[in-house]
């Protein structure tokens, strides 16, 4: 029998048909929906009076447009209010899970669907967000769609696609303290550019994944589509059978145990060949940041701005404001951004209280940490990470995707820098004129407490297991 | 959806590389729940300056460019999944866009709302936004039957790919929805195999 990859096992297991010629129809086991993607798709079936085909396996929830303080009250910007009222209605009428806004489930949609179970090894999972690839962490294959196949999979549960390529990045070794899987992903991404992985589903392999916690493996996954992959995948194992577990919607009992020997089939045959390959060191990772307009412009904290003579390099430091060959260390920062799908999971928040404990936030800093749901809000609170923000004189905002793409208030302004644990750093992603520099939780919070960019690495802060 | 076959027109040079979908639709304009009017706010930050006037360094600004062809730099519509990025595009006029290199999901996208993605070698691109800015009255000649992009009046053009079953589907208007709802016999089925 040939040898297959994580990735085929679980494509092919899910292959309904497939056109001469042509795209094959793949089965979606869960299909993801928010309020920014999903009103068009609705209005279409409606208008082509076609019903929902198994509305079950839609979940809903209200992230992109929340605003992140005082969601007991209405939500003041009137189009907001508009397309989060559209979707309830769309999800009332439709017989559609939805976590709205206050829930004790709200939060951004590759936040939420895992913490709750729903998200689980060997399935396919769609959302009309382009970090679906966050869920691959599980060893699912999940990627975002457009608008279009939002309609589609309403109406079949079902999409017509090309199988795409395969790839594999390994790393292998162990992390030096105060590099986390951020920086891992964006060493990766810094390494092999923002197009490297169009095309591919990419599968991370080796030490440093294996080693990594469920939190972590979300973050890297979340961010293959920033090399151009429309997914990431790593193995199911242990560790992953441990977090799904007794969640909410996991499997129970005897139909767990039939599902964990599934599971256990389903990583990588060895000898399986992968139509490209990457390897790195974990040695050869430091804490990184990204000093330009796409993610892929990325350097060591302690590296300089490299010096290319391009039209395009040349036109992103324009708008950054930054020159060739200069150090970002020692850079005024007024804005701190700890949130997105990328990094606001539980484990984002312990590391950055880790570092904050017994500080004081620098006064030109305005800081803006995020939960990525209400059960991380939650255990923020109970895990006692609240009152260690709040006595550094952090305030802690409710769930949303926020300052991420700023679609609420939570807008950079113009001409500011941020750093900030999202995962995307175009012109303007933040707010208008806004200048993104991404980093890794702890990153972040040392440039809240110090008001600058500074070498993590030369502090005496060691992470205490999280 | 809109049949495409053949188009000739004149085009628009956008020589910028790794356009993402954030330029060609800003996030704070996705909050309308149609597909309409989106056109207007395509390239918004880049068509307008900061205090609100019109950004004459801009292509799709100047006067001796029109047409409903873009040419853009590699790696166009990197980025976000918002098919707002296609609506917007589509609606400003667009019904092809040249690149060498394009995002997958924007690619999927595109290709759903019947805004034919040109996929061609970076040497022609080069060809092609050499000869667009020298004379804005250029015209391309797109013919998705052949699969060939050439440069009127010239000997320039080349081939290029694109999935058997989309072309097919662009050709005669209609959309995977249609297709997949011919197949609900043999989904059912699949799922009843399943548990
Ligand atoms: S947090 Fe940012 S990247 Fe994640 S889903 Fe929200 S907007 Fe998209």
């Amino acid at each position: 029998m040939s040898k297959k990859t994580l990735f085929d096992k679980v494509w092919d297991a899910h292959v309904v048909d497939a056109i001469e010629n042509g795209p094959q129809i793949l089965y979606i086991d869960k299909h993801l929906i928010h309020e920014v993607t999903s009103p068009q798709a609705f209005n279409e079936l409606k208008a082509r009076n076609i019903p929902i085909f198994r509305p079950d396996q839609i979940v809903a929830t209200a992230d992109h447009n929340t605003p992140t303080v005082d969601q007991h009250l209405p939500v003041k910007d009137d189009l907001s209010r508009k397309q989060l009222k559209q979707l309830s209605e769309n999800c009332k009428a439709n017989y559609i899970t939805l976590y709205e806004l206050g829930h004790k489930y709200n939060g951004i949609v590759h936040v939420m669907a895992p913490e709750l179970g729903i998200t689980q090894p060997g399935m396919t999972i769609v959302c009309g967000d382009s970090h679906t690839s966050t869920h691959g962490a599980f060893g699912s294959i999940a990627f975002g769609i457009g608008t279009s196949q939002v309609a589609q999979v309403f109406a079949s549960q079902c999409l017509l696609l090309t199988k795409p390529k395969s790839l594999r990045v390994t790393v292998n070794g162990t992390l030096k303290k105060g590099v986390l899987p951020k920086d891992v992903i964006l060493y990766i991404i810094a390494q092999i550019g923002t197009n490297a992985g169009t095309g591919y589903f990419c599968e991370y392999a080796g030490d440093v994944f294996e080693n990594m916690s469920m939190e972590g493996r979300m973050t890297v996954c979340n961010m293959s589509i920033e090399m151009g992959a429309r997914g990431g995948m790593i193995a199911p194992d242990q560790t992953t059978f441990d977090y799904v577990k007794d969640r909410e919607f996991a499997p129970k009992g005897k139909d767990f145990e039939d599902k964990v020997a599934y599971w256990k089939t389903l990583p990588t045959d060895e000898g399986a060949i992968f139509d490209k390959e990457y390897t790195f060191n974990a040695e050869d990772i430091e804490p990184m940041i990204t000093y330009g307009t796409n993610p892929g412009m990325g350097i060591k904290i302690t590296d300089n701005i490299p010096q290319f003579n391009d039209a395009s390099f040349e036109k992103s430091l324009k708008y950054m404001d930054f020159k060739k060959g200069e150090s970002l260390i020692d850079k005024t920062i007024n804005y701190v951004f700890i949130g997105s799908c990328t990094n606001s999971r539980i484990e984002d928040f312990r590391i950055a209280a880790q570092y904050i404990k017994g500080k004081q936030k620098a006064d030109n800093v305005t800081a803006w940490l995020v939960p990525g749901s209400k059960q991380v809000e939650s255990q923020i609170i109970e895990e006692g990470l609240k009152s260690i923000f709040e006595n550094a004189g952090f305030k802690l905002r409710q769930p949303g995707c926020s300052a991420c793409l700023a679609m609420n208030d939570d807008k950079i302004p113009e001409g500011e820098y941020c750093v900030s644990t999202s995962n995307r750093n175009f012109e303007g992603r933040q707010g208008q004129g806004s200048r993104t520099i991404l980093a890794s939780p702890l990153v972040a919070a040392a440039t809240a407490i110090e008001g600058k960019i500074i070498d993590v690495t030369a502090t005496n802060f060691v992470a205490e297991e999280i | 959806m809109e049949k495409f076959t053949t188009l000739q027109s004149t085009a628009i040079p956008l020589a910028i590389e790794n356009i993402d979908t954030d330029q060609i639709i800003p996030a704070r304009f996705l909050k309308a729940t149609d597909r309409n009017g989106f056109g207007e706010n395509a390239f918004r930050d880049w068509r307008f300056n900061k205090d609100g006037s019109v950004n004459t360094d801009f292509a799709l600004n100047q006067k001796e460019y029109s047409g409903s062809i873009l040419v853009a730099g590699n790696n166009f519509g990197c980025g976000s999944s918002r098919e707002h990025a296609a609506w917007a595009l589509t609606d400003y006029g667009f019904k092809v866009v040249v690149s060498s290199f394009f995002a997958d999901i924007f690619k999927g996208n595109a290709l759903n709302n019947g805004l034919l993605p040109v996929q061609v070698s970076d040497d022609f691109l080069k060809v092609l936004l050499n000869e667009i800015k020298e004379n804005p009255k250029t015209e391309l000649i797109v013919n998705l039957e052949k699969q060939t992009i050439s440069v009127a009046n010239t000997s320039f053009k080349e081939h290029f790919e694109i999935d058997p079953y989309k072309k097919t589907c662009l050709i005669n208007g209609y959309d995977d929805i249609d297709y997949l709802l011919s197949k609900k016999e043999l989904i059912t089925q699949f799922e009843n195999q399943r548990s």
